[in-house]
């Protein structure tokens, strides 16, 4: 299998127009084979896409993408467990577990495991490779070595990995809304506050450093993760589907510039110049690959 | 007469004294672990060879306490074997149960050791009944210790739609970020809490005074809180730090410092089908344990009869002095 692209959901709060016009670009013109869409963060959000859905599903599906729901990432209430459940089990579409409830009420078949899930060995490839998943999407903290190995475990089930490559990383999910913390509200009476922030609430230490992104109940990284320099090196290891997170600035190009280097005709340096000249105002990293602290920079050797 | 079935008193010990010392006040149960990452407390000069946990096995046998291992990290792909020999040198010693966060060990105590107690760590994080059952379903789960997440309203809804019993934290540190999703300590310092079994690791701890006497406390190259002269202070971790943001400054964006103490819900949390009362506390020591445990075991017991328990000492040992509820009354805090 060649390399391939994929999309992750929209991980923010957007206006539901913004969301859908989105959508309709990637449609257009974002060359991902894949594209996930769904709200996984907050079920209090989701009603407000949900009019947007079917003409979305339909204009990405006509442009040939293969179109996966994501569910919620951490279920606690009973909106929480209505809304994982309506997502799992809706019949006929493909979709990505991002928390075990999910696996409880899938069907049996063919699903994919979202990276909000915890995969980290070859017991547990073998545990959702049995429940029918064909694709699992990793955490970003795994290292290069843990990498390698998980791919020779993966093979033999024939499932396939996928290594999110840009984007901010989320960092910790939580059962409170820490945007609705921030405006003295609690995530009942939140009055979907987090909108005012397509990239997530920046979060900076009392020296000023800037360090981690409030999203509702997820804490994302500041920094911007990017792998394109390990591109090569990933699909050695036999890591062939790469995802990009989206971002309210900068993602259509970062999709070409990560479509360009898999295809040989950019450099990773050159396209990591088109990122950064278009992107959000954070510094890429990709320290977890290299085994260092998350937040760090490393250059790839020889790259 | 008793008012109702005591629950079980599950305790915390990190070293073989501290288990003894546990059994001794009071304790129906200790859970403990084995020294090196295969556990979610592995710190320097913790837990247990697996000599000194056969010998403690023993040693609460004796005494009617039972003893649960806990071997709830997740191993990285390649580096199974230690926690597979964790879990067998456990079920060899005669464990009781084994606690097990990661899936692909649940499923090898499952197909291995089909007869050994399996419970589901925190560290799982199933918070709603659907993962539970999941776990149930697939590996055997005896028990499920509950994220400290829940209303005691929510459990009781989770207890009637579960089949497997459950154990709650009442005790302790507590944590809102969802256990076993957090990869916040290795951001910032390179040592991971779900591969490596360490929340804020002391070697990356640091505090700097001022010229005031304020601390600011650093976890690697950043600040993640300052403490002025005169506040009481917690072990620093980022999720109960302080931080600023556009239109807050200087907060406990997460959480505050503070412990959970259940003590007067406790009658509550049985109610509401609770089997085991767990305690926080591995890295605590032996007197904090023997000072907890026993309190514990009194307000049971006092509880069982209808009496009103002491509990000023348990408030008395909370972190800063500070105590909560948690999110097991309300869940305003969400």
């Amino acid at each position: 299998m060649d390399a391939q692209l994929t999309l992750g959901p929209v991980q923010y709060n957007w206006a539901a127009d913004d969301w859908r016009d989105f959508y309709f670009k990637v449609a257009d013109e974002a060359a991902v084979e894949t594209v996930f869409v769904g709200e996984v963060i907050c079920s209090k959000r989701a009603p407000l896409y949900d009019k947007h859905l079917p003409d979305v599903y339909e204009r990405l599906t006509d442009a040939g993408k293969k179109v996966v729901f994501s569910t919620l990432s951490e279920v606690t209430s009973d909106i929480d467990r209505r809304q994982m459940k309506k997502v799992a089990t809706a019949e006929g579409f493909l979709i990505e577990a991002n928390d075990v409830s999910a696996l409880y009420q899938m069907a049996k078949g063919p699903h994919y495991i979202g990276p909000l899930m915890n995969c980290y060995n070859e017991e547990a490839i073998e545990v959702y490779a049995k429940g029918g998943a064909t694709s699992i999407c990793l955490n970003p903290e795994i290292p290069k070595s843990g990498l390698e190995a998980l791919a020779k475990a993966a093979a033999p089930y024939n499932i396939d990995l996928e290594v999110q490559v840009y984007g901010r990383m989320s960092l910790a999910l939580s059962a409170r809304c820490y945007h609705a913390r921030a405006h003295n509200r609690t995530k009942d009476s939140c009055l979907f506050v987090c909108d005012e922030d397509p990239d997530g609430m920046r979060l900076d230490t009392l020296e000023g450093d800037k360090f981690l992104t409030v999203n509702g109940i997820q804490t994302q990284s500041h920094s911007v993760l990017n792998l394109v320099d390990c591109l090569d090196e990933m699909q050695q290891i036999g890591i062939k589907t790469f995802r990009i997170s989206p971002h309210s600035i900068g993602t259509f190009t970062a999709i070409n510039a990560f479509r360009d280097v898999l295809d040989g005709k950019l450099s990773p340096s050159e396209a990591l110049k088109l990122m950064r000249d278009d992107g959000i105002d954070a510094p890429f990293s990709n320290g977890f690959y290299h085994q260092k602290p998350g937040y760090e920079w490393h250059d790839a050797v020889g790259g | 007469m008793t008012l109702f079935e005591k629950p079980e008193l599950v305790c915390p010990a990190g070293t073989p004294a501290s288990l003894r010392t546990a059994v001794d006040a009071g304790a129906d149960a200790v859970y403990c672990g084995f020294k090196g990452p295969t556990n979610a407390r592995n710190f320097a000069g913790l837990n247990f060879t697996k000599a000194e946990l056969s010998q403690s096995v023993k040693y609460a046998h004796d005494r009617d306490a039972i003893v649960l291992a806990a071997i709830n990290s997740f191993p990285t792909a390649g580096r199974t074997d230690l926690w597979k020999k964790s879990v067998d040198d456990a079920v060899e010693i005669g464990i009781d149960a084994v606690i097990i966060a990661d899936i692909g060990m649940a499923q090898y105590v499952a197909r291995e050791h089909p007869n050994q107690r399996l419970h589901l760590s925190v560290q799982a994080g199933a918070s709603s009944p659907e993962a539970i059952n999941y776990y149930v379903e697939q590996f055997g789960v005896k028990r499920v210790v509950l994220p400290r997440i829940l209303t005691v309203a929510e459990i009781k809804r989770v207890h009637d739609a579960i089949d497997c019993e459950i154990e709650a934290f009442v005790f302790g540190n507590i944590g809102m970020m969802a256990e076993g999703r957090c990869s916040l300590t290795n951001y910032v310092t390179g040592v991971s809490t779900n591969m490596d079994g360490v929340c804020s690791p002391a070697s990356h701890v640091e505090y700097e005074p001022d010229e005031d006497d304020n601390l600011t406390t650093r976890l690697g190259e950043f600040a993640i809180d300052c403490i002025s002269c005169g506040e009481t202070a917690g072990y620093p971790t980022i999720c109960k730090g302080r931080y600023d943001t556009a239109i807050k400054k200087n907060y406990y964006a997460f959480e505050e410092p503070i412990s959970l103490n259940l003590t007067r819900l406790l009658p509550d949390l049985i109610k509401a089908g609770v089997t085991a009362l767990k305690i926080e506390g591995r890295q605590r020591s032996r007197a904090y344990i023997k000072s907890v445990v026993s309190s514990f075991r009194q307000a049971i017991d006092a509880y069982a009869i209808g009496d009103e328990p002491d509990i000023s000492e348990l408030i008395a040992l909370t972190e800063g002095g500070k105590e909560t509820e948690g999110a097991f009354k309300s869940k305003t805090w969400r």
